[in-house]
């Protein structure tokens, strides 16, 4: 019987079945960040077991409020730095060098197809973009990663989910996952692997497979994934040219983790994106989606661009060549956090910085910042901010807050209205 | 093993996320025990008031998809240290799921109409739910009212319960 990407990632990892449905699986990294992981270190500690499985196979990152804001971040942010010195862990970032941890780890060569990956954090399916298996968990998860290597899953159906047409321009991979997941809803896909082929992710590169990806639990997925193809490699060439001849020889290395044509799926679907508008949310679940013309006009009071979603180059530019020359309107205010130094750096150099600053908006150091109501950003009661994050859950970006998800290309257009804008009609 | 016997709090919404059961501002904490005060602080439901309603309660009925979101453990520390140690609901999200019986408490699965029976003949009324881990059995009483429901748990997710939780199971077996 053939087998989906999942499965066969699966099959390559699996320790032991201690019952039926239950995988126990090797892991080939566990990502850390400082605010999940410290009440790991701090049990294993307690428990007599401060130990790591492979300190090769543990990244860590400061990402989720730095600098840090007050006592107790500050606190978190030292129990991951003194546990990963204590450890020898070579892949730790700190400020200066840290990043948001979906953007950074891809970015610093850390995923593979084929590998397993878990993380105290839900949008760790992220990293399925390469055609990982990746899913968030919780701190006793991460903390048995982190002491044995293994994680429990129960074995994952699969959701195949062919994207078809051609999408029209200014509609971006945002736009499809937000129209997905309106699609299905927010459990439309629990306990399975959102599988992502078709023509129009071949076209996509790795910036926008992530962005697809990260949403996938937005609709209950336990990972999302891609296909490895020749856009993976290209990514990944400059961290695995040694280990191939070629190209083509890495290619044909990964496509052992290509899904047989005759795999089993929980379910299959079209996606047909030729006819599609850009989307944007309305109410507090991620599945509550119109068009963005429909949306048109709504007030806004903030706008933010950034977060593991939509932090990378391609969506900096993408908003930067909306808002070139223009200004932002008096009534509102704009954030853009790049979401790592690379990041960083390449949009200084290209000058969409200076884009971004001449329009009106605050740039701020590479952080989760504003999307999880955590660090900078925060809205008052009754405020509304245009988004490029992941989530518009009640609360989530400060209690009493709405925030409305969209592309970075109708944050920008909105960011000079004041109003959810269309980019089309900029 | 914890205990799962006492109080029940109808909580009558589905979509139930971790940014409500505890908002992400307390994440910050890095002890399980400060959490307490903040427990479903953001959950804005009709009837509902979190400073009042939570106290004594040592289970919650809920509709589909519960603990959707965040991977955030401090959800189910959350429940834990206010003395809740059991959601009953129609769905799960799979990471609050597994995080509930990897801290050795329990997420159990019901039926949507035998959810939608429990909240037609309980909420708003005083109710107690006994669990009968052998028989699988919940009772349910609420004055002279009674009802029995059966559950069912995976071997894994009672393992879990019995062994207290992830991290005992896994250091005794990898």
């Amino acid at each position: 019987m053939g087998q989906t990407i999942a499965e066969k990632i699966f099959d390559r990892h699996l320790v032991d079945k201690p019952f039926r449905d239950v995988c126990v699986i090797s892991l080939d990294a566990v990502f850390c960040h400082e605010i999940t992981t410290p009440v790991a270190i701090n049990d294993l500690a307690a428990r007599n077991k401060d130990r790591v499985f492979d300190a090769s196979k543990i990244k860590a990152v400061i990402d989720h409020v730095t600098p840090a804001k007050d006592s107790k971040t500050a606190m978190q942010g030292k129990i991951l730095r003194d546990w990963a010195r204590r450890h020898s862990i070579r892949d730790f970032f700190d400020i200066g060098r840290n990043g948001v941890c979906h953007a950074l780890f891809p970015e610093k060569g850390f995923v593979r197809p084929g590998y397993t990956i878990i993380m105290g954090d839900s949008h760790t399916c992220t990293h399925g973009a390469f055609g990982a298996f990746a899913a968030g968990v919780g701190s006793t998860d991460l903390e048995v990663g982190i002491l044995k290597g293994v994680c429990s899953f129960k074995k994952p159906d699969s959701i195949k989910i062919n994207i078809a047409g051609t999408p029209p321009s200014g509609v971006y991979a945002k736009d499809i996952i937000l129209a997905l997941i309106a699609r299905i809803g927010v459990n439309g896909a629990t306990n399975a692997v959102m599988e992502f082929s078709g023509e129009v992710v071949d076209h996509m590169d790795m910036d926008q497979r992530m962005t697809l990806c990260n949403m996938a639990v937005e609709a209950g997925a336990t990972s999302g994934i891609c296909v490895p193809d020749m856009h993976t490699v290209d990514y990944l060439w400059p961290f695995i040219e040694k280990d191939f001849s070629s190209k083509q020889a890495a290619l044909k290395a990964y496509q052992v983790y290509c899904p047989d044509d005759d795999a089993v799926y929980r379910d299959q679907m079209d996606f047909h994106v030729s006819d599609l508008e850009p989307q944007v949310t309305f109410g507090f679940r991620p599945d509550q989606v119109k068009t963005v013309s429909e949306m048109a006009g709504t007030k806004i009071d903030q706008v933010y661009i950034g977060s593991c979603t939509n932090g990378r180059f391609q969506d900096l530019a993408v908003a930067a060549a909306i808002l070139k020359n223009k200004k932002i309107d008096d009534s509102v205010r704009c954030i853009v956090s790049p979401a790592t130094p690379d990041i960083y750096t390449r949009a200084l150099e290209s000058g969409i910085i200076r884009i971004f600053m001449d329009a009106g908006f605050c740039v701020t150091n590479p952080t989760c910042g504003a999307c999880l109501g955590m660090s900078n950003g925060i809205l008052a009661d009754g405020e509304v901010c245009a988004s490029t994050t992941n989530r518009n859950f009640n609360g989530r970006m400060g209690r009493g807050g709405m925030v409305h998800l969209m592309s970075p290309a109708t944050a920008a257009a909105s960011a000079l209205t004041g109003r959810i804008t269309s980019a089309a009609d900029c | 093993m914890k205990q799962f016997n006492g109080k029940v709090l109808f909580l009558d919404r589905s979509d139930i996320n971790t940014d409500e059961i505890i908002p992400a501002k307390y994440l910050t904490e890095i002890t399980k025990q400060a959490l307490k005060p903040y427990l479903l602080e953001d959950l804005f439901l009709e009837g509902f008031d979190p400073q009042t309603d939570i106290k004594g309660c040592s289970v919650v009925v809920s509709r589909d998809n519960f603990g959707c979101g965040s991977s955030r453990e401090h959800a189910p520390w959350a429940f834990e240290v206010n003395g809740i140690h059991m959601v009953i609901a129609s769905g799960f999200a799979r990471i609050f799921h597994q995080n509930m019986f990897n801290c050795g408490m329990m997420a159990v699965e019901l039926e949507d109409q035998v959810i939608d029976t429990l909240f037609q003949t309980f909420a708003g009324k005083e109710t107690r739910v006994e669990v009968d881990l052998n028989q699988f059995l919940f009772t349910f009483t609420s004055g002279s009212l009674v009802k029995k429901i059966e559950f069912t748990l995976s071997d894994f997710a009672l393992s879990l319960v019995k062994a207290g939780g992830w991290v005992e199971f896994a250091d005794k077996n990898y």
